[in-house]
């Protein structure tokens, strides 16, 4: 099952080594990690979205709760929380394919943040169904770079 | 022994002179009252070395190899409860540490493991006798430190004490630049630390309302049990159990983590169960119809196939960890509590409620059967056998020592022949198993208790592993000693090549293959651990003949210092019983 779990740490030095290692070590593979600080400095929080057996990931989080510099640790099963992520892709946007991608973009509302001769960056945030549905419009026109965030949660 | 207070504290934080970093370190082992370390200098460690030298508050002894420091380190906590703390250089003599600290990691040992780091300047660049130990260590410590300013030692020392002895104890490591030791800075000791994580100093305990539960289930009960496990030695709470039993007449089988935490002599002791454990004890927790598991983990040693485990029984786990809780086993009843508590409560409110036991008469007197005709037990041969070896020890020392041991064959035998009545006498690596403990354990032990008879009960393949320690013992004068029973095999291995891999030998022989020694062929006999002990100054005696046992364990315990006793024993005798790994108690071979 598919689970985004969030992570309140102590912004230290190795702290995202002793959390990522407790996934790596039991050989679940992380599908996404965000790190970013909170509104607290001294606080950050890490956001992993993974697939994986219920019961092998609940001792997971069990045992990460036992992390010195673990603050707290959520586990939001699919549909309890807003997950939101963050997308930049560069589009190939040549003659009259630039006029297509703009329209493609109107209607999932996002921004174009960048036009060169050849290209645009477009800007997508969306949840993961939004972000595939979007990526799938505008892979035919040529993908030349893809970078995200990785999956955002909050609880409803 | 167990608290978590330091044994000096003060109410408020507390101002240094101006000192240099590896002063602060001496400092703040005095001030957690560690009275020993076991440290093997090295140059990103001799700053701390030239402090402690400066310093007479902590004693300090030079291992013969950081892995025999740090299992010594780790023999010191589980024959006293404090920490045992080692220290090594950086590189080479971290990654030697390695061991204790898994070993440390999987008996929930309190250690504080200290470590040399090559300049600031210079991690990251493959500096000489530089390893990234602080990321090596990550999945087998409980805490662990990489310090950056020396203005950081008496907090993170502080916090590392504290983490490595409460709760549920384990190792921390505290790797220290060189930069670090050598600044100055006038240092400042809190007096208390604190925790970001709410877990890490929560109150962990039972409610009353889950206790009567617990009470409930017992009630009735027909063939109750209590599983016992090291949690109740960490939380010194064996005085509770042994109430709790006796009130409630619930017979009581330990894990090998928990012998002595019940008396292994006492009428209601099952022993110890598992693998290698009592049939008894085996056959009752199979058939109970509630388990009260209490400060263990249900490893597959004592589970076997996992899923047929005490199939028809109702599980209560009390555990102070919540990881554990399903973890292994899905349970009926999990608790999380500090065990010491549930069980102090349990007696308190047993009396309050004046609960009256249930009757397990007839299940006692079903367990007493078994016990008659199942005892551990070996036939004599015209040969020293190793089991014989371990109950002449029992009936010298009156049951009254320290006893440490290798792993393989000699360290269940060890266990099933030496009954503890006491915890914290039988002193083992029984979670990670790790060849060459038993010595070195046996001598930081012996530094912890130096009035007791501390014996290393060893393999010839175990002890060969850390015998550099001989050297150690010799010099310190630590009386720690040595009873090898010398099979000239890997004698487990052995064991597991004759039941099922045809007895092909896959490299368990350990001495010359055409010449394979033994009691019928002494001058194949090697290494020759007499003359290796002569060359360390320590003494030493083989005995081949039934005849000479018992008077040369009495002479090994007669000797004022360390003592080597090579019993030359068949490396033909199996460890029984066995339930072979992830079979149930009715695969158990018995014969």
């Amino acid at each position: 099952m598919r689970h985004t779990i969030s992570v309140l740490v102590e912004n230290k030095f190795g702290v995202l080594a002793r959390v990522a290692g407790m996934f790596s070590g039991r050989g679940f593979n992380i599908d996404s990690l965000n790190v970013a600080p909170t509104h607290d400095a001294e606080l950050s929080r890490i956001t992993v979205a993974l697939k994986g057996d219920d019961s092998a990931l609940d001792l997971c989080i069990k045992q990460l709760r036992k992390l010195v510099n673990v603050v707290d640790v959520v586990d939001f099963k699919e549909g309890q929380a807003v997950i939101r992520e963050l997308v930049l892709v560069k589009v190939k946007a040549a003659g009259s394919a630039r006029s297509e991608i703009m329209q493609i973009c109107d209607i999932f509302r996002t921004k174009i943040v960048n036009v060169s001769e050849g290209d645009v960056i477009i800007e997508l945030t969306g949840d993961e169904g939004k972000v595939a549905a979007f990526l799938k419009l505008v892979e035919p026109f040529g993908i030349l770079e893809l970078a995200r965030t990785g999956v955002l949660a909050q609880l409803r | 022994m167990k608290s978590s207070a330091s044994p000096t504290s003060f109410p408020q934080p507390e101002i240094g002179r101006e000192m240099k970093g590896a002063d602060v370190v001496v400092e703040c082992l005095a001030r957690e009252g560690v009275d020993v370390i076991f440290a093997y200098p090295g140059g990103a460690s001799q700053e701390l070395h030239q402090a402690l030298a400066r310093s007479d508050k902590v004693r300090v002894i030079l291992p013969r190899h950081e892995q025999g420091g740090s299992f010594a380190a780790e023999g010191y906590a589980r024959a006293t409860g404090k920490v045992g703390v080692c220290m090594a250089t950086s590189g080479p003599g971290a990654t030697n540490l390695v061991s204790a600290i898994a070993d440390a990691f999987m008996d929930s040992t309190p250690m504080v493991a200290i470590t040399g780091q090559v300049f600031q300047k210079y991690i990251g660049k493959s500096a000489f006798q530089e390893t990234d130990f602080f990321g090596m260590t990550l999945p087998i410590v409980k805490h662990s430190y990489l310090v950056l300013d020396a203005k950081e030692l008496p907090r993170i020392f502080k916090e590392a004490f504290h983490l490595a002895r409460s709760g549920r104890p384990g190792p921390v490591v505290i790797d220290i630049p060189k930069d670090v030791q050598q600044a100055l800075v006038t240092p400042v000791f809190p007096a208390t630390v604190s925790f970001a994580n709410p877990n890490i100093d929560a109150k962990v305990e039972a409610s009353d309302e889950d206790l009567k539960h617990v009470l409930g289930l017992i009630a009735k009960a027909k063939r109750p049990v209590i599983y016992a496990g090291g949690g109740l030695i960490s939380a010194e709470a064996h005085a509770d159990l042994k109430a709790f039993a006796e009130t409630l007449h619930i017979p009581v089988a330990t894990t090998l983590m928990g012998v002595g935490a019940f008396p292994e002599t006492h009428p209601l002791s099952m022993r110890w169960f598992g693998m290698h454990g009592s049939a008894y004890g085996n056959w009752a927790v199979d058939q109970c119809d509630l388990l009260l598991c209490l400060g263990a983990r249900f490893d597959d040693r004592i589970t076997g196939d996992v899923n047929k485990f005490a199939a028809d029984a109702t599980i209560v786990h009390v555990d102070i960890d919540a990881s554990e809780h399903n973890k292994n086993k899905r349970v009926q009843f999990p608790v999380v509590s500090d065990i010491k508590h549930a069980l102090k409560r349990l007696n308190e409110l047993i009396v309050a409620n004046k609960f009256v036991a249930p009757d397990t008469k007839p299940w006692l007197t079903q367990i007493a059967a078994w016990k008659r005709d199942y005892p551990f037990s070996y036939e004599e041969s015209r040969h020293i056998i190793p089991q014989e070896a371990v109950a002449a020890l029992y009936e010298l020392t009156k049951g009254d020592a320290i006893i440490a041991t290798g792993v393989g064959q000699h360290q269940m035998w060890a266990a099933q022949f030496y009954p503890f009545d006491q915890p914290r006498r039988y002193i083992s690596s029984l979670g990670l198993g790790a060849m060459g403990y038993g010595y070195p354990a046996a001598m930081g032990a012996k530094v912890a208790c130096p009035d007791k008879q501390v014996i290393d009960i060893d393999g010839d393949g175990s002890f060969l592993m850390n015998v550099q320690e001989l050297a150690t013992c010799a010099v310190e004068k630590i009386a720690a000693k040595a009873m090898i029973l010398n099979n000239q095999h890997l004698g487990m291995v052995v064991q597991w090549e004759d039941r099922f891999y045809g007895s092909i030998r896959g490299n368990t022989i350990l001495g010359h293959h055409d010449n394979i020694g033994g009691p019928d062929n002494p001058s194949g006999i090697y290494p020759d651990f007499v003359k290796i002990a002569e060359g360390f100054g320590v003494k030493a005696r083989r005995v081949f003949k039934r005849e000479e046992l018992k008077e040369a364990i009495q002479e090994m315990l007669d000797h004022d210092g360390p003592y080597v006793l090579d019993v030359i024993v068949p490396y033909t005798e199996h460890v029984l019983p066995m339930i072979p790994a992830g079979k149930t108690v009715k695969d158990m071979i018995l014969k």
